[in-house]
């Protein structure tokens, strides 16, 4: 099916060689912090993850959002869904991708990774977090490749895919899970240590990914003869306003126990986030954007006028994922560092070089993406033909 | 086969290609070439045979490393009863302190560029 | 909590498992050369079963507001080839001052007696008897020996900076570049670290395997710092919790820090 990828046109290859050429920039940019060390990032003692660790939880959610139409289409056998399961599949391949790659250029030793495999210490998050992202992908790559296969030669999938299929569904439930562990077992870090973080992050994921889903699919039927149907995107847009309702509760429920409670450590890192503290409040309009826009989505996307108009649920859609990547991205990693463990506020910005590696491993994603994407359009449209 | 003349003519070059460093070195006799690493300490052996140390240096010294950096068991005892502080910096060196005669010399040779002089700093050398 | 070290050892031995093939294929090969050898603790050694250290803050802050003492940050950054970088975002520390609110933030209030209000603390690797640290190693880089020392391997380090995350004291540091530019004359007898490692306090292990206190303790004029080993009811360190009140940094954690201050 690979062939596939190689036919286009020319607004595919065009998009091709926007893509290739803003993943070299990130491989070069790469290159130097390879040789000169994370030295060339923003980072330091105080704040030591930082935007690639922050792409990485945020992607992990959109991989995990596969589930959303994965589970209503097998379990519950809504049809509707049948159509866009495999563009949900391939989306989590590109967001684990993605993922994995963001881990990667955040090493201090990349050589060295397969450490992790060679000396397993089952005590520590991130080596399970390592397994269950890499069955993941594996688990998509089989299921996705297999299912559209199967569609293109017309044939029903065969039957030992199913039980990879139904693994799949607490297995994406299991990558967020993993991933908010990371952060939620860490004594002294306030602002991630609360019972509710995996809660939260799977409701974010819920929201972010499918937004994601709902656009790539307005895009496709913008841009081929598949139509992933409007009952599919309208079924997908309410499972982003309940997930977006239930991520906005949740982090009420953060403040509500910070200022209530009136701990002064509980309430540092969310003061610094949104008000600034001793002065120091880079992400202040970052938060108040998020906040502004998760407000905004939630209006259009709660009013089912405003829902069914296409239109203006691309735009809500929109919102919702960049309200989420900016809360559970920079504003969950960074703000977890502020203040620090001595209590000094040390502030954290971004280099250059440093977002171009950011650009470039998003590149490599969707590069992932729009190939995939254009394997499985493709096939629908011939078997539709 | 279609165009199996080219086909074959391809192969044909690329082997050459590959194993043109081989028939370099058999034409010209220089795979005759051994690194000799100099040894300069007045010690009459090593802690382990010469033949052993040569082919398994790097053995040893992951030994030394987990011993004493996870065990905290610093003190070797060698097949020849001597007791020896496992240690690059400390024991190794201060009988082969020639880096570049003795380590680079083969390392060179093989191409292999261990990590080791990243963190241990090697004696600086008496010219 | 954590994985001890004979649990370690077998996790590890099975990971290792895959690469042991060559190293046996050439034991076959020089059967018999190489017998007999085996690995053992120095004799004079300082073995404890328990390390633990208590600072004396009254005869360190009188110290330092005489004549700005830092000698055991300098002892310490000597012996370990700690680099200066010279500016905060590198910057790499294993035992450096802070003032009393920063280094227990808990403990501090608006009526402090004035000994104490702003008065530097010494802050270092507390060598958690329950260390977060070593909980969240994905490679077991980080790990506690049986006397409780908590030690760092940089060969096995993937520079992940979970650990940096997991310290809720701020005691670790990480390589963002070449350090061995910035350290002023490398001494021989013990390595610096490559880039992309953390690094931090060592409880000076290889000076307790010569039979010597850690080189900060050494360096003490004053004698404010105390080490020893708490299980030894005999030990100065217990002598000295004994007689006076002390605190440990943020308790609450669970952590068990082995850093003493009497205040």
């Amino acid at each position: 099916m690979i062939d596939k990828a190689l036919i286009g046109g020319r607004k595919y290859y065009g998009l091709i060689a926007v893509l290739l050429g803003v993943i070299g920039v990130g491989v070069l940019c790469y290159l130097w912090q390879f040789f000169y060390g994370l030295g060339i990032t923003g980072l330091s003692r105080d704040v030591s993850w930082g935007l690639y660790i922050a792409q990485f939880t945020f992607l992990v959610g959109v991989a995990a959002s596969a589930v959303m139409v994965v589970l209503p289409y097998y379990l519950h056998d809504y049809k509707a869904f049948g159509k866009i399961t495999v563009l949900g599949e391939f989306l989590a391949i590109a967001s684990v991708a993605m993922c994995m790659l963001f881990i990667f250029v955040d090493m201090g030793q990349p050589l060295r990774v397969l450490n992790v495999l060679l000396h397993p210490t089952p005590n520590s998050v991130m080596f399970w977090d390592f397994m269950v992202l890499t069955g993941y992908l594996l688990l998509n790559l089989v299921i996705g490749w297999i299912s559209l296969d199967c569609e293109r030669k017309g044939v029903a999938p065969p039957k030992w895919i199913k039980p990879f299929i139904y693994l799949s569904i607490p297995w994406a439930v299991s990558i967020h899970t993993v991933t908010a562990f990371l952060y939620a077992g860490l004594p002294g870090r306030h602002l991630w240590l609360t019972a509710i973080l995996a809660a939260r992050f799977i409701a974010s994921a819920f929201a972010s990914g499918p937004s994601l889903l709902i656009i790539l699919c307005l895009i496709v039927r913008k841009t081929t003869r598949f139509d992933p149907g409007k009952e599919a995107i309208q079924t997908l847009a309410k499972i982003v306003t309940y997930a977006m309702s239930l991520n906005v509760f949740f982090l009420g429920l953060e403040f509500f126990t910070a200022f209530y409670s009136q701990i002064p450590g509980h309430m540092h890192p969310l003061v610094y986030l949104y008000a600034g503290l001793e002065g120091h409040g880079a992400l202040i309009p970052w938060m108040w954007t998020s906040t502004a826009l998760a407000a905004i989505a939630l209006i259009l996307l709660v009013n089912p006028g405003t829902r069914k108009n296409e239109n203006i649920l691309a735009f809500a859609v929109v919102a919702v994922f960049f309200s989420t990547w900016i809360d559970k991205g920079m504003g969950l990693v960074v703000g977890g560092f502020i203040p620090n463990p001595l209590e000094h506020v040390v502030e954290y910005t971004p280099t250059l070089p440093e977002v171009m590696i950011t650009l470039g491993v998003w590149a490599i994603g969707f590069l992932i993406l729009t190939v995939l994407f254009k394997i499985a359009v493709t096939v629908k449209e011939e078997a539709a033909s | 086969m279609y165009d199996g003349g080219k086909i074959v003519a391809g192969l044909v070059l690329f082997l050459a290609l590959v194993t043109s460093p081989i028939w370099y070195n058999v034409v010209t006799g220089k795979a005759e070439y051994k690194p000799e690493p100099k040894i300069v300490t007045q010690e009459k052996e090593c802690v382990a045979p010469k033949a052993w140390m040569t082919a398994m240096h790097m053995t040893l010294l992951n030994d030394w490393r987990d011993s004493v950096v996870r065990e905290g068991n610093r003190e070797y005892v060698a097949a020849n009863g001597k007791a020896y502080n496992m240690s690059l910096q400390n024991t190794c060196m201060q009988c082969h302190p020639n880096k570049a005669e003795f380590c680079d010399r083969c390392h060179n040779y093989a191409s292999v560029k261990p990590y080791c002089w990243d963190c241990h700093v090697e004696p600086k050398e008496k010219k | 909590m954590g994985v001890n070290r004979r649990d370690f050892l077998k996790i590890t031995g099975l990971g290792t498992l895959v690469g042991v093939g060559g190293k046996a294929a050439a034991d076959l090969v020089f059967k018999g050369q190489v017998e007999a050898q085996e690995a053992r603790p120095n004799e004079g050694a300082l073995v404890g079963k328990r390390w633990a250290m208590v600072v004396d803050t009254k005869k360190c802050i009188e110290k330092i507001h005489k004549d700005g003492c830092k000698d055991c940050s300098i002892a310490c950054h000597t012996v370990h080839n700690v680099p200066d970088f010279g500016n905060p975002k590198d910057e790499i520390k294993w035992i450096w001052q802070d003032t009393f609110e920063h280094i227990c933030p808990n403990q501090h209030h608006p009526f402090t007696s004035e000994s104490l209000e702003g008065a530097p603390f010494l802050a270092l690797c507390n060598h958690c008897d329950n260390p977060p640290c070593v909980r969240v190693c994905p490679t077991g880089a980080t790990f506690q020996r049986d006397d409780g020392i908590v030690l760092m391997d940089f060969h096995r380090c993937i520079g992940c900076r979970f650990c940096m995350a997991g310290c809720p004291y701020g005691s670790r540091s990480f390589n963002w570049r070449d350090p061995r530019p910035f350290v002023q004359n490398a001494r021989e007898d013990f390595p610096t670290r490559m880039r992309g490692v953390v690094e931090k306090c060592n409880f000076c292990a290889e000076r307790l395997a010569e039979g010597k206190p850690p080189a900060c303790v050494e360096a003490c004029k004053v004698k404010a710092l105390i080490f020893g080993d708490l299980e030894d009811p005999h030990s100065e360190v217990r002598e000295v919790l004994h007689e006076h009140y002390s605190l440990r940094r943020k308790p609450e954690l669970g952590t068990m820090p082995q850093i003493y201050y009497i205040v």
